[in-house]
């Protein structure tokens, strides 16, 4: 049982080159914005004497390679470089955002969940009829939803009319920063419900008329023991591997959001670090993304293999 | 097989089986299919693909398709109409009562549900028993299915075993609440030769063994001619040919049976010829009028395409449905 998931220290080894990979695209792509930090910093009125002091003081006036290698060994040590717009390590400030973009994607997950997995479970029971077509209509309607529209209208709605929910911010405790997170976390929701119910829905359909829920049928199982020893998670499998591709663009979409909900995460950090043009700051969120995507797809394939017994993903890989 | 009803566990009367369409009308794919299983008999019902066998079967399980029902007719087993119970009383049958063994042994075991724990779901639902004793009985189960080191076998999952074995399986799911009643669904069709006869030995000292009565569903004679003692054809939804399977091998008293014969090999007289049924079978939603067997019949007159032939005894302990089934004893003799 538990071989089969010794391809968990081989993939994260498989990661240390990717996210090598994603530090050169990353430093390089940053470069190639117009503008330059010094000059952000010290505004438009600044003469190129000072500009150039300020660039010669942050290290900016030395050619590109040497940049970039003084960044990797900073890296290797840890050291993610010094923010140029707060003048504080800039792992203090990634490390004050990735828990509440984490919070944000987990309570988003859960909230898609508990949405999709009864929706797909309605339509899947009655193929064709009223309420199978009341759901698909659904699934098209917030497919066919753009993201932030979506935060807004929600902020309409329950935070400025029904007064229900905060408009945005993060709160101070920790019961109001679940409080706080919950209509950006709809809104990610919401863009993640019509894959999960479709994928779910089709995967249900196919396994309520297989011969194994035949058999079991014809031992007498039925209704709720019959969803939960023979159909829920077989069900599952085909969803799983969507919700990891899923999680993936979700972190994308979080850091739009999250300014729409004036959210202190991941996303406000990077966006403004793009547009003070805070190169070390950018670099290290896009590295935590990087890292992000890369543990979920792990996890993804630790939870495929733990639900359905034939996977070996080992097998594969080391053969 | 006995044509009136009375104390058979099984007895099925003007079984019609279809697909209902919107506005009233329905397309009939098995019609008027009648016929008991005595206590302890073995029936086989053979038939090409698309005859109605297995539906016919699914019927009795209540385990049809969706979208396809019952139009009409009586299932009823131990006195009782199986059709108008309700749901959950026919729930508690399948199991101690009547259980079914399917085609697949591959895709009719959940994938992710180890074998053992398969085996020991319905003693568990319908005998009352603790998980532990549950899963001592699915080993013995296993055990007297004849499969060998049954306890490490029973924490596999069913992509771990081989096709005979996880037959074997589904054979001692099936039994394992000893069931009065055993449904057998093209069995042995998915399997190797060699594996095919021991699981049918398998299956026949199990009914001996309990007395439990048997429907086996197949198209291939031999197999029917191993296990069973009574046999019914059919075609095209129809029941055309029924009676013991020695005296029917012998001589059919229709044109179909006699057609399946031929077409099959004998290994007892390998120079015999086979002779291939010319056509097709009848789409079930634009039957020929008359005797379905009709256009592809080697005996047919002009009245066999005006009216159905009814399914008659042609012989004490032989019901043929057609209207030239002495003709057929004359060619033959």
């Amino acid at each position: 049982m538990l071989d089969r998931f010794r391809f968990v220290p081989l993939r994260l080894l498989q990661s240390i080159p990717v996210i090598f990979g994603v530090t050169v695209v990353v430093f390089f792509m940053v470069h190639l914005l117009p503008g330059n930090p010094a000059l952000a910093i010290l505004g438009q009125t600044a003469t190129p004497a000072r500009v150039a002091s300020l660039s010669h003081q942050l290290g900016l006036d030395k050619p590109l390679w040497d940049q970039y290698l003084l960044f990797l060994g900073h890296l290797v040590q840890g050291n993610l470089g010094t923010s140029i717009t707060y003048q504080r390590p800039v792992s203090e400030l990634v490390l004050q955002a990735v828990p509440i973009t984490m919070s944000l994607l987990l309570f988003a997950l859960v909230l898609a969940l508990v949405i999709s997995v009864p929706l797909a479970a309605v339509a899947a029971s009655a193929p064709g009829r009223a309420r199978d077509l009341a759901v698909r209509a659904f699934t098209l309607v917030g497919q066919g939803m753009p993201q932030f529209w979506v935060g807004i209208m929600l902020i309409l709605l329950l935070a400025v009319k029904a007064k229900a929910f905060p408009v945005g911010g993060y709160g101070e405790s920790a019961l109001e920063h679940w409080y706080y997170l919950f209509l950006p976390a709809l809104t990610l929701a919401i863009a993640m419900c019509p894959t999960i119910i479709r994928s779910l829905r089709a995967s249900t359909i196919n396994v309520l008329g297989s011969d194994y829920v035949g058999t079991a049928r014809s031992k007498g199982a039925a209704g709720v023991a019959l969803f939960r020893l023979h159909v829920v998670r077989n069900a599952a499998i085909p969803t799983v591997s969507i919700i990891g591709v899923n999680l993936g663009y979700l972190v994308g979409g979080s850091l739009v959001i999250e300014r729409v909900f004036a959210v202190p995460g991941l996303g406000s950090l990077m966006i403004n670090a793009i547009f003070a043009r805070d190169f070390p700051t950018i670099q290290a969120v896009a590295l935590v993304v990087a890292l992000f995507v890369i543990v979920v797809g792990i996890l993804t394939d630790v939870v495929y293999t733990a639900i359905d017994p034939r996977v070996d993903l080992g097998s594969r890989e080391l053969a | 097989m006995s044509v009136e009803g009375g104390s058979a566990p099984l007895s099925v009367q003007d079984l019609t089986i279809g697909l209902r369409r919107p506005g009233g009308r329905s397309v009939a794919i098995v019609e008027d299919v009648s016929f008991d299983v005595d206590p302890g008999q073995r029936l086989g019902i053979v038939g090409e693909s698309g005859s109605g066998k297995s539906l016919t079967l699914r019927a009795v399980a209540g385990l049809l398709p969706r979208g396809v029902e019952v139009l009409s007719g009586r299932v009823e087993f131990g006195g009782r109409d199986l059709l108008t119970m309700p749901a959950k009383d026919r729930r508690a049958l399948m199991g101690p009562e009547i259980a079914m063994i399917f085609q697949e042994p591959m895709t009719a075991l959940n994938p992710v549900m180890r074998v053992g724990d398969q085996i020991a779901e319905g003693p568990r639902r319908h005998l009352g028993l603790s998980a532990k004793e549950a899963r001592e009985l699915a080993v013995s189960m296993m055990a007297r299915t004849g499969i060998p080191d049954p306890a490490r076998r029973a924490k596999a999952y069913p992509h771990e075993l081989s096709g005979g074995l996880r037959q074997r399986i589904m054979i001692a799911m099936a039994v394992s609440c000893g069931p009065r009643l055993l449904l057998c669904d093209e069995p042995t069709t998915a399997l190797d030769v060699t594996v095919q006869l021991q699981v049918l030995k398998l299956l026949e000292k199990l009914c001996d063994d309990t007395g439990a009565s048997l429907v086996f569903v197949t198209h291939d004679l031999a197999v029917v001619n191993q296990t069973c003692s009574e046999l019914a054809v059919m075609y095209a939804g129809h029941i055309v040919e029924a009676g013991g399977v020695k005296d029917t091998f012998r001589q059919p008293r229709h044109p179909y049976t006699r057609a399946l014969l031929e077409s099959a090999p004998d290994f007892d007289h390998p120079e015999r010829e086979l002779i291939p049924i010319p056509g097709f079978a009848p789409n079930v939603a634009d039957r020929p009028s008359g005797c379905p067997f009709a256009p592809r019949c080697g005996y047919v007159r002009d009245h066999c395409t005006e009216a159905v032939p009814p399914l008659e005894e042609v012989i004490p302990g032989r019901l043929a449905a057609c209207f030239e089934s002495d003709r057929l004893v004359e060619v033959l003799a």
